[in-house]
């Protein structure tokens, strides 16, 4: 693995975010290498939601340098984040649910594509997601694990070299969450990503790097097995949540 | 040096105009998120009822502003909430859209009933000189009844139970009914006293602008832009909100003529939302009455 | 769109164009394209861009103003056709850019048209005095400004295009425009600008320039309310500060309810339907019946309209047809959620939720 501070797909120092005196994000130094699938964890709190609002422009850091392939993207709007090339799943699934499945991921994919390719990348994605069998229908009548998985379809559709995703398993049955492990997985190939979840089971099956986020600063980093078996994580994290 | 003094007093009845026409618009903003766009005809209701009371029937002059005006005017809020607006709660495109219906059918309903002459009613107090001007005794009594409506709504909403639930309310539609309370009757309540305050602006009104069926719009968008721009903050952003404009419409008035200050008011409303989009009250009182 | 569609609709355009002058007055019908095209523009603009314009009458007057003005200053009526497109556009681009660049939405952007309305209006208003001349045209104030040439045929002045010629011509002019929208909205922008209404945070996170988008959007409906205003301009033969007025605002939001937000034949017949509606309403015939205390003002028929509308159906007439027919080819997608959407972007719109 090429790893180092120079050639990360994300790199952030120092980031900082304070909401009139409270630190939601205190100086955090965030490193992502090329292709590398990294999950962000942290309780309630932690300032994990607030790190995700950062790189997607959401938020305005209060202090620090966030780039993404080396473009500077403080204070840049979302939409010239997403147009670098980066695909990004919020929380709460985020998709136009008065189209039909099918012209969602097409919005998606004529991003950076002509209308003769982005029909041709529909067809790929929804059959990527194996959600074919309902291309028609209003997304907006589907339930809620399979809206998530229209929203992976988008941010599929848009052939990302990086992948920001928030909570993908929120919500979503074993099987589904299942399905989204190998969309992830299989998306890693050609991405980096990153993923902000607290599922630990979820975490488990992508069995990659994990940063611990706990009171806006970083508490550890590392495999998910030492860091999951970490003492000092366990009072911070599970310690609470069981 | 009496020109300065005659300036001051324009404004000051300016902003006490803004104040008293946006009062009960506010109020309804602030507590329920709907912008009744009616609120124009609710003014002139109230100025009709007022010169109703005091010409036809011959109450009181101050009877009829005062007392007479509210209470028609919250009788008709209550029959409007009952029967339209309170099926579209949490729409506020869609309350928009029918209270405009509502200001429609009211300019209908005041040309049928009145006619389409713009009646009036004589003021009770006569002008008074400063220096070389001549100035209208009756402008004072409007400056004074603003500032009872502001401490009223203030002494309500600080002092008294009902007024905690409405704060309650104002934070989140949630909160009322968490506690117990039928939220559908702390709306109901809220709407009749907004109602009730916008009748006594058109009462108190009536005896210096002309009430005819189609005024209602002159009053709508000032009293709409006043507490957009004021923002959510009832009592601080109506303050804050009518001073501004009556200040910018004042001076642009003064400077060139009363049609260029109106202008002038609604140009610095489109500007200053472009500049605060939460309103004067989101950007410097967030969190207060 | 296909082809078929296409050539459907003109068909069908055409035979309705014949058969109206049959029952209907010309001038009236000449009226109510122009307010067709109007209720078009408000229907692209709000029914599928998601952006509620309380004001689309600034654009409809300003193309009426510029359209006479124009004409006036150079006597013949083609460069002022053209400016009665340009400068509502342009003006609708700047206003546009100034509010979705600073992010007001819903309430606050009806607040601002609505505004920018009534300033047109009171600013003509206030016209009449000698300064207010452009050229050699005087604004006039709230007498308006008559007596401007109207259409011709291009290059003579003198070959005037009026009566039952200046409603063909309208009506074509409106099909055409009806044509183009549709077809802007099959094309990738529309198809993004739908996806735009639907989720506008979600098109964002898919790298495309919302503000940018929505900008043009409405510039596009400036054009074509500009160019409303300039065919009434040339059927009413005066021009009023009235185009700008709060009664026509409010007229065109009930048009396009009634016909139903999400399409754009439904605006368009609702126009034309609630046009002659008033025209009734307005006749000495109906107001002798009843005599002084005449119960259908036409204020009243029309709040009332509203009302039950937004109480029984939100949706508007076309798009509930539609939903009974199911598939009929009245519009592409056509929003069978209308009135749950609009509920959602209300609920964003809500600062305590």
């Amino acid at each position: 693995m090429r790893r180092g501070a120079r050639d990360g797909v994300v790199e952030a120092r120092g980031l900082s975010v304070r909401f009139g005196g409270v630190a939601a994000l205190d100086a955090v130094d965030f490193t992502l290498a090329d292709r590398e699938l990294r999950c962000l964890i942290g309780p309630n709190g932690a300032g994990k939601s607030t790190f995700f609002k950062c790189l997607t422009g959401v938020l305005r850091p209060s202090e620090g340098d966030i780039r993404i392939r080396g473009v500077d993207c403080v204070g840049a709007h979302p939409h010239r984040i997403a147009g670098l090339g980066v695909g990004i799943k919020t929380q709460v699934p985020s998709v136009m649910n008065g189209l039909s499945v099918r012209e969602n991921i097409w919005i998606a994919a004529r991003k950076r594509n002509s209308t003769r390719e982005a029909n041709r990348i529909v067809a790929e994605t929804l059959e990527r997601i194996g959600i074919s069998d309902s291309a028609g229908e209003p997304v907006g009548n589907l339930a809620h694990g399979r809206r998530q998985l229209v929203e992976f379809g988008t941010v599929l559709a848009g052939d990302p070299w990086l992948i920001l995703l928030d909570e993908p398993a929120a919500g979503l049955t074993a099987e589904e969450a299942e399905r989204a492990v190998d969309i992830i997985v299989e998306m890693n190939d050609r991405a980096a990503i990153i993923v902000v979840e607290h599922d630990m089971h979820f975490i488990r099956q992508l069995a990659k790097t994990v940063t611990v986020l706990h009171q806006g600063r970083i508490l550890t980093e590392g495999h998910v097995d030492s860091v999951l078996s970490d003492p000092l994580v366990r009072d911070v994290y599970l310690g609470k949540s069981q | 040096m009496d020109l300065a003094a005659v300036v001051v007093y324009e404004i000051l009845y300016t902003v006490a105009f803004l104040t008293l026409i946006s009062a009960g618009l506010a109020i309804v903003f602030g507590m329920m998120r709907v912008i009744n766009l009616a609120h124009g005809e609710f003014v002139l209701l109230g100025g009709y009822a007022a010169i109703v009371s005091h010409n036809t029937l011959g109450i009181d002059i101050f009877v009829s502003m005062l007392i007479v005006s509210p209470l028609v005017v919250a009788a008709f809020g209550v029959i409007a909430e009952r029967l339209i607006i309170r099926f579209l709660y949490g729409r506020l495109i869609n309350t928009m859209l029918a209270t405009w219906g509502l200001s429609l059918a009211m300019i209908g309903g005041f040309t049928l009933i009145f006619g389409t002459t713009t009646t009036s009613i004589k003021a009770p107090f006569g002008g008074f000189e400063v220096g070389e001007f001549s100035l209208s005794g009756y402008n004072i009594f409007i400056i004074a009844s603003a500032v009872g409506v502001i401490l009223l709504i203030f002494g309500v909403l600080k002092f008294t139970r009902a007024g905690l639930i409405a704060r309650g309310a104002m934070q989140d539609a949630g909160v009322a009914s968490s506690f117990g309370y039928d939220t559908s009757k702390v709306y109901m309540v809220t709407f009749a006293a907004g109602s009730a305050l916008t009748g006594l602006a058109g009462g108190v009104l009536a005896p210096l602008v002309g009430i005819g069926p189609t005024a209602g719009s002159l009053y709508i968008a000032k009293a709409f832009i006043t507490v957009i721009s004021g923002g959510a903050s009832v009592v601080s952003g109506l303050i804050a909100s009518s001073g501004f404009f009556g200040f910018v419409s004042q001076f642009v008035t003064f400077v060139t003529n009363s049609v260029v200050g109106e202008i002038g008011l609604l140009v610095a409303a489109v500007i200053l939302l472009r500049l605060l989009p939460t309103g004067i009250s989101g950007r410097f009182f967030r969190n207060r009455l | 769109m296909t082809a078929r569609q296409t050539l459907t609709a003109v068909i069908v355009a055409a035979i309705v164009m014949f058969v109206l002058p049959v029952f209907f007055d010309v001038l009236n019908l000449t009226t109510f394209a122009a307010y067709a095209l109007l209720a078009l523009s408000l229907g692209f603009v709000w029914g599928y861009g998601g952006i509620l314009c309380f004001g689309q009458t600034a654009f409809y007057g300003l193309g009426a103003y510029v359209y006479a003005m124009t004409a006036i200053n150079t006597g013949e009526a083609w460069s002022g056709v053209f400016l009665a497109i340009v400068i509502p556009a342009a003006f609708a681009a700047v206003l546009g850019a100034m509010m979705f660049y600073g992010r007001l939405s819903d309430v606050y952007l009806a607040v601002v048209t609505l505004v920018v309305s009534l300033i047109l209006f009171r600013f003509m208003n206030t016209t009449a005095g000698e300064q207010y001349i452009i050229g050699k045209a005087r604004m006039g104030g709230y007498n308006g400004i008559p007596g401007y040439p109207t259409l011709h045929i291009p290059g003579d002045p003198e070959a005037y295009i009026y009566d039952e010629n200046l409603y063909y011509f309208t009506f074509i002019v409106l099909v055409l425009c009806y044509l183009l929208t549709r077809w802007l909205l099959g094309s990738p922008f529309g198809r993004i600008l739908v996806g735009l209404r639907e989720n506008e945070q979600r098109i964002e996170l898919l790298g495309y320039d919302v503000r940018a988008r929505k900008t043009a959007a409405f510039a596009f409906g400036g054009a074509l309310a500009g160019l409303a205003g300039c065919l009434y301009a040339n059927a009413a033969e005066i021009v009023t500060p009235e185009l700008f007025g709060l009664g026509l605002a409010a007229e065109i939001i009930i048009w396009v309810i009634v016909g139903g937000a999400g399409t754009l034949i439904g605006p368009m017949i609702g126009a034309a339907v609630l046009g002659y509606l008033k025209f009734v309403l307005g006749l000495r015939a109906i107001k002798e019946i009843f005599g002084k205390d005449n119960p259908l003002e036409a204020p009243l028929v029309f709040g009332t309209i509203l009302i039950l509308f937004i109480l029984f159906l939100p949706r508007g007439v076309a798009p509930t047809v539609q939903g009974w027919l199911s598939r009929a080819p009245l519009g592409r997608g056509g929003p069978a959620r209308g009135g749950q959407r609009r509920r959602t972007r209300t609920e964003r719109a809500r600062p305590n939720a």
